[in-house]
């Protein structure tokens, strides 16, 4: 094992700035990454538009303020580890990466197109700072136990993140993970799962129950915060405390994050919930004109 | 009252450990000892296993590397999946398990983790074929099948302990994933007596024979080999081409052996579905021969349990049965 690493300070965090700076900071990436996924989904005409809506403000989060890369090197070897293991997240992703400046915004227009860099399902042979092909679901937190085991026996002190969603968790592989990150003490690795309480077949709940989850993940030992994940304010505050008790030898951590669904735009929250969100083609720039409503109705306050 | 005196049943417990014939010369543990060799020379190398490193000869390495070895627990899945991200950080992961797990478990894993993004990680899977009498549970008879069609892996089926050891080091310095089946325990010992090295990719002939050529791989070379010396009895001349890679498989090679008036004949410890003979039957017709090949192989179905003697006399592995079906394919 290498040296022990103390917790590494927050890279994309801007210093000095106060809390309601900082929540506006995020808000507005998150606002900007649901415009791109908007943008996208018009493109391709359909697509995972309200799981990306959904985990706007997890991704803001990481991206804006969590997580260490840099821009210009997404491949360099300090970075930390972000791995979508919910493939079809992609869309959002795409968005993430292109706030944070590792894919250009110009280039989201390309999504799901023949040669693109961004296939409809994430996968990391064709997008920078992509760094696992998920899709096949349970995938990630494995992975994720991998990195983290080999960035300590390296000395590194680069944190892992995991992105996965609740449906991932009817998958054995998950708890595999979950055993295995717990035994190997991972203290690095931190998993947030989005839970929108929806997978292919219709709600989780009746599809295979998975709560309770909270006392699922305490159970398992991991460091467990359950959130609203579309509050802004909640996500920063618990990926404090994950970033605060991140060491090498330790507990991993995991943020359940609650979220809704086509969140931003009341038009698709108020839609009949389906995993493959149809829009008319009509009704894209009603989305986007009720996205920027909503925002700014709430700059405003 | 009856003294009728039976023949005392083998036992599946005798023949657990080793496959070598009574007195052979053997090496012990030879992989694990191949891979210590290979990781006091490459700092990279790491070593995984799914609760079955007592029985995958991991715990040679274990013992020698203990902060490099990790033991993920019986969780095949996390196995593969970890052994991904530990290569995605720069290492060289060896994981064992037995290849009935690797290869029916946790074949998303392999296929996705490891073999898409083409990272060097090297599955070691034991128990391949019939090398256990615990039935189709620990009887990997269709792993080759399975794992010809995965994209960037490179199938590795050694004869020996010769193998093994020459083998390990060149999996680790080759860049994508591999698939060594694994001989475990007591391994015979049995190319160091020919004119041999193991190379990556490439089949060698051993012996030379003017009637019959014989292709095998694994530890049918092992039985080839025999069945040549006892088919000279009867004055049938075999040739033996050794393929221990068969994937990428090495055509051109084994193609110039097989494309004469010889009698052919594949070896392997595998189904006769999707392992040697088919990789061989493949490259005949794609070079467009019009060759007949015969195939020695474990039959398309579930096997029995029971000792490895009794059970590879009955599937026709053993060099008894070898020779009888070549003697009556010659008439």
């Amino acid at each position: 094992m290498g040296p022990a690493a103390a917790a590494p300070e927050i890279a994309t965090r801007k210093l000095g700035e106060t809390t309601m700076e900082r929540i506006d900071r995020v808000s507005a990436a998150a606002h900007r990454i649901r415009h791109h996924a908007l943008n996208m989904g018009e493109v391709q005409g359909q697509g995972y538009v309200g799981q990306a809506l959904g985990a706007a403000d997890i991704l803001a989060t990481v991206y804006s303020d969590q997580l260490r890369f840099r821009a210009d090197d997404p491949a360099w070897e300090g970075r930390d580890r972000f791995l979508l293991s919910t493939g079809h997240y992609a869309i959002g992703h795409y968005a993430a990466l292109a706030e944070a400046g590792i894919v250009p915004v110009e280039e989201l227009e390309s999504y799901g197109s023949d040669d693109s860099r961004l296939p409809m399902s994430g996968m990391s042979t064709y997008t920078p700072g992509m760094e696992i092909s998920g899709g096949s679901l349970g995938h990630g937190l494995a992975i994720a136990v991998g990195m983290a085991l080999g960035l300590r026996q390296q000395g590194s002190t680069a944190r892992v993140f995991n992105f996965l969603s609740d449906g991932e968790l009817d998958e054995g592989s998950t708890w595999e993970a979950a055993m295995g990150a717990h035994h190997h003490q991972l203290g690095m690795l931190t998993a947030m799962v989005d839970i929108n309480a929806l997978q292919a077949d219709g709600k989780t709940d009746t599809v295979l129950r998975t709560e309770p989850v909270t006392e699922k993940w305490e159970a398992f030992g991991w460091y467990t915060q359950r959130v609203d994940g579309n509050d802004v304010g909640a996500l920063l505050a618990a990926f404090d405390n994950a970033a605060a008790q991140a060491a090498a030898v330790g507990r991993p951590s995991v943020i359940l994050c609650d979220t809704k669904v086509g969140r931003g735009v009341p038009l698709l929250e108020e839609r009949e919930k389906a995993h493959f969100m149809r829009i008319e083609e009509h009704e894209w720039q009603l989305c986007r004109e009720q996205l920027s409503a909503g925002f700014n109705g709430k700059a405003e306050r | 009252m009856s003294t009728t005196l039976k023949a005392p049943k083998l036992k599946t417990s005798a023949m657990i450990a080793s496959f070598a014939d009574p007195g052979q010369k053997t090496a012990s543990a030879p992989f694990g000892h191949a891979l210590v060799k290979a990781a006091e020379a490459d700092p990279r190398i790491v070593g995984l296993t799914a609760d079955l490193g007592k029985y995958t000869d991991m715990h040679i390495f274990a013992k020698a590397f203990p902060e490099r070895f990790f033991q993920m627990g019986m969780a095949e899945q996390l196995l593969f999946g970890a052994a991904a991200g530990m290569a995605e950080t720069g290492l060289v992961p060896f994981a064992s398990t037995y290849s009935v797990f690797a290869a029916r478990r946790a074949y998303d894993f392999l296929c996705l983790d490891i073999a898409e993004p083409n990272l060097n990680v090297n599955i070691v899977g034991g128990l391949p074929g019939l090398t256990t009498g615990y039935g189709p549970s620990h009887q990997a008879t269709e792993d080759m099948a399975i794992f010809r069609g995965m994209p960037n892996l490179t199938i590795v089926d050694p004869c020996d302990s010769v193998d093994i050891e020459q083998a390990v080091p060149q999996l680790a310095a080759s860049e994508g994933p591999t698939y060594l089946r694994l001989l475990r325990g007591n391994v015979p010992t049995v190319l160091d007596e020919y004119d041999y090295t193991f190379e990556l990719g490439k089949a060698k002939v051993l012996r030379g024979g003017n009637d019959v050529v014989f292709v095998s791989s694994g530890l049918m070379t092992m039985r080839a080999l025999q069945a040549a010396e006892a088919l000279a009895a009867h004055n049938v001349d075999v040739a033996v081409v050794h393929a221990p890679t068969i994937k990428p498989f090495d055509a051109e090679t084994v193609l110039a052996e097989v494309n004469t008036d010889r009698l052919a004949v594949t070896l392997e410890n595998h189904s006769v579905v999707g392992g040697l003979f088919e990789t061989v039957a493949s490259a005949v017709v794609t070079a467009g021969l019009g060759k007949r090949v015969v195939p020695v192989a474990l039959p398309d179905e579930f096997l029995d349990a029971g000792a490895l003697p009794t059970l590879h006399e009955k599937y026709g592995l053993s060099v008894q049965r070898i020779v009888a079906k070549v003697l009556a394919e010659l008439g």
